[in-house]
């Protein structure tokens, strides 16, 4: 080996826009850095914080409406010992005569370190990030990543294998991965596609084909409408929120046929391993793109995702911040 | 007072002319063209090409109801910069051109404002709303020099046939922007590895290919000349094909970033690679240089759509489309076309001077437009064809800076432009 494969590696980037972008050794570094910080959340009876950034400002800037993901940030901004800040903006900023960068420019003048960004258009994240000395957070733009989603399950997959194997080192290669629902709109498919991928997993993504975005393939995962094909090798079954709106837009006939194609319950789980595991970003729609039974039952890890959630995104700021 | 242009090499492609000689130039009219020729004033064309003032069919000059984006005068002086002595004016201005009066409206501020020779085209449906058609044959008797509701399509196929028939019977040219609107729904790109990977909602080739096949079918029908706008796909060039080999009578156009540039180049969220139709791929720009080659595509045009830096400066998705031309024409035809020996310089000088002025029939007074010839007026451009230079929006004549060229090396600088006699460009 030479030196520089042996030395421990550096975390150089200011921001994080998707994973697309990441190297293997990045996201890696994500996902170890994390540990430490699921450790912090789960201090029984000792105080749920770090200094890390104490005295840092993280701002949460979210334009649609989330609950989860900007608590979640939030959550890990404290832990850390930061200020925050959170701006829930209903209407485009752009609509008021006053762009992004204008916005960003204001925020800045307050002397923000973090900027944590929730955008309905794709590509937000990206221009921003040009552009201002702020460490930027992808937190969701439009169809394109959520990068911090990503790592969240890649890290919950990798905790799962370790722990099925007993070894702690263990990786994700070779783990199947079936990300099941509506695959246009979805940047968590997306991001998933490339984290995933990137560490070894192979993705194959199902669902309608009037939910499956042209060329996907060429992302490196494998495509199919046929659920039981998608599930029947799967180690993980991750299942997709399917927006109810779509069906006004004719891609597909109704909930009613989505369930009966593509519905994840305990009839089409006859088809997967026994011992895959469950996820969902959420939030979830019960009995629609997921049985409540499923849900609930011992193979989700769904709240898991959640709690990790918080500890990744302690893992992502504080690399942003003090590397 | 007499102007002589020395030591250039014209090129003349009506009269099949490419030669080195003298152009002799009194008052607004080409005197002489000849060896040896002197005149008062001397312009020195030595390692340049002279040829006829560079004409555009299909750009966006904002006046009236957009000024800060363009005027005609900035317009006119991006096209001299760009050497360029005519152009078309499309008509989706606000209000737009659908009178006789907004027609005399165009003509009066190019009369008081522009360096060069603006030819507005008028809509073909009032209000440009695709549902009754404008009164062409007034519009055409005040200087109307095509019908077309250009920045869109006409959706209802009756009122299109109708419209080909009436400018047909009149004696108007429709120029088409063929795209189905229904097949839209947020597009900003187009459709394909690109757009999944970036999240951005597609615009399908398919969108723009219907209706190219139909509104070239209703031409067909109705026997009426049709123009298609902006050609951008290997299987819109495909349809072009074939009814020209059934015998319609039908032109197109294709752009210069339609040979340049794939959609690629939306990859960083740049909204000046932003435009419709959109960038394509990379087969597709073959097929438009095929079809350049083989005379599928007729001529090329900008659709110099100007918007202001801070219009553009949004997310991809709520940026306007379009981008500007007029002044990076020649020198992407000649670095994309001539230098990769797709056509030669005199073809591509007849793809932007003679051949879009005779598909719209373009007259200048008496005088036929897109010629260089002795007793006609002076319109001619004279560029280095070996010249390298860099993009650099900051030195566009334009308003607008919106190029998604900036930066990229090019060859052919345009030197002078002359207008009626006059320099409009260079010194």
């Amino acid at each position: 080996m030479t030196p520089a494969e042996t030395s421990s590696p550096v975390w150089t980037r200011k921001d994080l826009i998707g994973l697309e972008d990441l190297s293997r050794q990045e996201i890696e570094m994500i996902l170890d850095t994390a540990p430490q910080f699921v450790a912090v959340s789960k201090r029984g009876s000792g105080i749920k914080k770090v200094p890390l950034l104490q005295g840092r400002l993280i701002v949460n800037w979210f334009f649609e409406p989330s609950t989860r993901t900007r608590t979640s940030f939030e959550l890990a901004a404290k832990r850390l010992s930061a200020d925050t800040l959170t701006m829930n903006v209903q209407a485009s900023s752009s609509k008021k005569g006053e762009t992004l960068h204008d916005t960003l420019d204001n925020i800045e003048a307050m002397h923000s370190d973090v900027v944590v960004i929730r955008h309905s258009f794709a590509g937000s994240a990206h221009i921003l990030a040009e552009r201002h000395d702020s460490h930027i957070i992808n937190a969701g733009d439009g169809a394109h990543e959520h990068p911090t989603q990503g790592l969240l399950d890649a890290f919950t997959i990798r905790d799962h294998v370790r722990k099925q194997k007993n070894d702690p080192e263990a990786t994700i290669d070779g783990v199947r991965v079936a990300i099941i629902g509506d695959i246009s709109h979805s940047r968590v498919a997306r991001s998933n596609i490339w984290g995933l991928t990137k560490l070894g997993a192979s993705v194959v993504v199902c669902g309608p084909s009037t939910l499956m975005p042209q060329d996907i393939a060429r992302m490196g995962c494998e495509v199919t409408t046929n659920l039981r094909e998608a599930i029947k090798d799967a180690d993980v079954v991750y299942a997709l929120r399917i927006q109810l709106e779509r069906q006004a837009k004719c891609l597909f006939p109704s909930i009613r046929e989505y369930i009966r194609l593509y519905r994840i319950d305990n009839e089409s789980l006859k088809h997967a391993p026994e011992h895959a595991l469950i996820m969902h970003p959420g939030p979830i729609n019960r009995d629609l793109e997921l049985a409540t039974d499923v849900a609930d039952g011992p193979r989700s890890v769904i709240l898991e995702q959640v709690s990790n959630g918080v500890a990744v995104r302690m893992a992502v700021m504080h690399l942003l911040v003090n590397s | 007072m007499s102007l002589v242009i020395k030591n250039g090499h014209l090129i003349e492609p009506t009269a099949k002319f490419s030669a080195p000689t003298d152009i002799l130039i009194e008052g607004k009219f080409v005197k002489q063209i000849g060896k040896n020729l002197s005149g008062d004033e001397v312009i020195d064309a030595k390692g340049c090409v002279v040829c006829p003032g560079l004409v555009d069919i299909h750009v966006h000059f904002r006046e009236p109801g957009f000024e800060s984006k363009e005027t005609i005068a900035s317009g006119s002086r991006s096209a001299a910069r760009g050497g360029f002595t005519s152009v078309v004016t499309m008509a989706n201005t606000r209000p737009v051109i659908d009178s006789a009066g907004m027609v005399e409206f165009v003509n009066r501020r190019a009369r008081e404002t522009s360096l060069i020779k603006i030819h507005p085209a008028a809509t073909a449906t009032k209000g440009m709303q695709g549902l009754e058609m404008t009164e062409m044959a007034e519009l055409k008797a005040v200087g109307a020099v095509a019908v077309t509701d250009d920045g869109k399509d006409i959706s209802s196929s009756w009122v299109m046939r109708r419209v080909l028939e009436y400018a047909n019977m009149v004696g108007l040219t429709y120029c088409a922007h063929c795209e189905d609107e229904s097949l839209m729904e947020g597009g900003a790109m187009n459709e394909g590895y690109n757009a999944t990977r970036l999240g951005i909602p597609g615009l399908p080739k398919a969108m723009e290919e219907i209706r190219i096949d139909r509104n070239i079918r209703l031409a067909e029908l109705t026997g009426a000349k049709i123009h298609i706008q902006h050609v951008t796909s290997a299987g819109g060039v495909e349809i072009v094909r074939a009814a020209k080999a059934r015998g319609v009578r039908v032109t197109c156009e294709s752009a210069p970033h339609y040979w340049t540039l794939t959609d690629e180049a939306v990859v960083g969220f740049g909204t000046n690679a932003k435009m419709n139709p959109p960038l394509r791929e990379a087969h597709d720009v073959e097929a438009i240089k095929a079809g350049i080659a083989d005379g599928t595509i007729d001529c090329i045009a900008t659709d110099h759509a100007p918007h202001t830096p801070t219009e553009k400066d949004v997310e991809f998705q709520l940026a306007p489309f379009g981008i500007v031309g007029l002044e990076t024409s020649l020198a992407l035809t000649i670095t994309g076309l001539v230098e990769t020996g797709v056509i030669t310089l005199e073809r591509a000088i007849e793809l932007m001077t003679s051949v879009p002025a005779r598909i719209l029939d373009l007259k200048y007074d008496k005088f036929e437009t897109g010629v260089l010839r002795e007793g006609g007026y002076a319109d001619i451009c004279i560029f280095d064809p070996k010249a390298e230079w860099t993009a650099n929006p900051n030195e566009f004549h334009s308003l607008s800076r919106n190029t998604p060229f900036t930066g990229m090396k090019l060859r052919g600088l345009v030197k002078k432009t002359i207008w009626r006699g006059s320099l409009v460009y260079g010194t």
